[in-house]
């Protein structure tokens, strides 16, 4: 079942110039619950832009964005917030954990917009996910005294810690040597799985990529789906490495 | 219920992870919060000193007193002191007092002195506050005893010795005919080295005989309510005129309440004003502080909004943070001014004594801690402003 949908999404901005600038051109994307699919594409090519709008973090200036069969264009800014917290989950290349806040109070923070429950049992929910994520025994360390694997386990726990419909990572292993990359994208697809999670992976690594169940390439902000023959085989990749 | 627990939660974790930029951005309300208050609670036992030390002079609000001078004659004490009762007892003035100076001769041990002396009712050293060092004023029964009794200052009783309450010290009073008084109590003060002794005016009539060089007649002293001094004024000096004819009749109010009410009310407006000056002037710390490290925290927001926190959210919890800390400051500050304010030996400081010590002025304290709560709130307005302004995708790359 289709869960997202993007049909003719276009994004553009209005230059100082006056000129109009198209970041994003014609995307039309689906993607089902639990399904991963990967978009590839060099730095400028609107990746980023891409997974914004999907995220509900920013608007489409053309097309029809449809999340569970509902438009999104009409919601309210307080309904986007909202829905964006309760069904989207991110990673970031540079993890962006809360600096000087433990792991736990990192993996916590998400849940203090959530409501009921998940509040009060915020502290019990981090450390759950931290021991899901192998950080069992850092609990209570600061992100400056943790290496970057580690760093962006944290950040997966947090992005998980909501139990989001969708996990959007933008460039998850951008900033880790390939090893880490590698390990710490097993324990990202492990955790999807578990969680029957829709996992959204921009990157520009092809290794990446080809963990994903379909791969799309933008290229100048057009979305174009990329074959097999271009992607290396993940035994492959992770043999060399 | 939830979601404010949640944003509080929020800020605190922000105020506690950012505690030395809070607290330096703090010192400004604080030490306003803290001078405003302890002024506050000064300024009102300062008005209580002066209240105090003017109701021993003057009397307590509202003291009238009521005169009576023949015009061709020596004044007739007995005739007066008889007139003067007689208002007292018409009117039903509970408390009042017959008040006459003289000079008698205190013979102390190796020297005789003239000393200033005042004979007044029992009831006169609770209208004047009088607080005792030693020993006690005078009661009702004291009319009945043998010898006078005195109450005396400290260079009176410096001159009779030591006082001892199981063996209360004795001076003989008069020239010609002498009477042996006993000192009962000693009043709490400086008397500036000037002998001065109290007794009682039954007492007075009986035993001693002062000089009254200065033809001062009886003076009557009631205190009454303040609204009622015109009304009882104008009744005594109505009755007076009856019964004293051939009398110049002065009646008016001797005491400084009035006064004070003004000193009063300089002081808090003043003091008041001052503070939320200095307040003012601390919230544009915090505001300058605040915007700074809003521009800091600009990932962060971004990062919260990607968790799904709504502009609102974004905005309540800036200026929670901003509320929560001038709040802690506010409460902090009235904290110390309560412990300095009641602890100061004023006493020894201004070497006046004070009777009734005021408790912490309680309105000062809850203004403090509103004004510091009031001036979070506008200097959190501006940084909340600016992060909820802040685009989230811009933010989360910044």
């Amino acid at each position: 079942m289709t869960f997202i949908s993007l049909a003719g999404i276009g994004r553009s901005v209005r230059l100082p110039d006056g000129s109009q600038l198209d970041i994003l051109t014609d995307i039309n994307l689906e993607a089902e619950r639990g399904e991963h699919i990967a978009v590839v594409g060099r730095s400028g090519s609107g990746k980023s832009t891409l997974l914004n709008l999907i995220g509900l973090l920013d608007s489409p200036t053309a097309g029809v964005y449809e999340l569970d069969g509902r438009a999104t264009d009409a919601l309210s800014a307080r309904a986007r917030a909202r829905l964006r917290g309760a069904t989207f989950g991110f990673v970031f290349q540079q993890f962006n954990l809360l600096p000087r806040r433990s792991a736990t109070e990192n993996v916590a923070a998400p849940l203090l917009y959530a409501s009921g429950r998940q509040v009060w049992g915020r502290r019990a929910a981090a450390r759950e996910m931290l021991d899901r994520v192998g950080l069992g025994e850092r609990l209570d360390y600061l992100p400056e005294r943790l290496s970057g694997g580690e760093q962006q386990r944290v950040a997966i726990a947090r992005s998980m810690v909501r139990n989001p419909t969708v996990l959007l990572a933008d460039e998850p292993t951008g900033a880790l040597d390939v090893d880490t990359g590698s390990t710490v994208m097993d324990m990202l697809q492990e955790v999807v799985h578990q969680f029957g999670t829709t996992l959204v992976t921009i990157t520009h690594d092809l290794s990446v990529a080809a963990r994903a169940d379909r791969q799309f390439r933008l290229d100048h902000g057009v979305l174009s789906g990329l074959s097999a023959a271009d992607l290396p085989s993940v035994t492959a990749q992770r043999s060399a490495s | 219920m939830t979601t404010l627990v949640a944003i509080l939660a929020e800020a605190w974790s922000e105020i506690r992870v950012h505690k030395l930029r809070v607290i330096l951005s703090l010192v400004g309300v604080f030490l306003a919060v803290f001078g405003m208050t302890s002024i506050a609670a000064a300024g009102d036992i300062g008005r209580q000193l002066v209240a105090e030390s003017s109701e021993r002079s003057g009397g307590r609000p509202a003291t009238v007193t009521v005169q009576a001078y023949p015009l061709f004659t020596s004044p007739d004490t007995e005739l007066i002191s008889t007139a003067l009762r007689d208002v007292v007892e018409r009117y039903d003035i509970r408390w009042s007092s017959l008040v006459v100076d003289q000079q008698i001769v205190a013979n102390f041990p190796g020297q005789s002195e003239y000393v200033q002396a005042r004979s007044v009712d029992a009831a006169y050293g609770t209208m004047h506050r009088l607080l005792m060092e030693q020993g006690r004023w005078f009661a009702p029964g004291d009319v009945d005893r043998y010898a006078p009794a005195l109450v005396v200052s400290p260079s009176f009783l410096a001159r009779v010795g030591g006082f001892d309450p199981n063996d209360p010290p004795t001076v003989r009073l008069g020239g010609e005919s002498p009477v042996m008084a006993t000192v009962i109590g000693v009043l709490k003060g400086d008397d500036f080295g000037a002998p001065f002794a109290y007794l009682l005016n039954d007492a007075a009539s009986r035993w001693v005989s002062g000089d009254n060089p200065y033809g001062q007649p009886p003076m009557l002293e009631m205190w009454v309510p303040p609204e009622q001094v015109e009304q009882v004024s104008a009744a005594a000096t109505g009755d007076l005129r009856r019964t004293l004819p051939g009398h110049d009749l002065y009646a008016s109010r001797v005491d400084t309440g009035d006064q004070l009410a003004q000193l009063d009310l300089v002081l808090n407006y003043g003091v008041r004003g001052i503070g939320y000056f200095a307040l003012l002037l601390g919230g544009v710390g915090v505001l300058n502080v605040g915007l700074v490290v809003v521009r800091q925290r600009i990932r962060e927001i971004g990062v919260r909004r990607s968790f799904g926190a709504t502009s609102g959210r974004v905005f309540i919890t800036i200026l929670l943070e901003s509320v929560c800390a001038t709040a802690v400051a506010g409460a902090l500050a009235i904290g110390c001014a309560v412990a300095l304010v009641l602890n100061l030996p004023y006493e020894q400081i201004l070497s006046v004594p004070i009777e009734d010590l005021p408790p912490f002025p309680l309105q000062a304290a809850v203004e403090g801690f509103l004004a510091a709560t009031a001036v979070g709130a506008l200097a959190g307005i501006v940084p909340a402003i600016v992060a909820v302004r802040a685009k989230v995708i811009d933010a989360i790359r910044y």
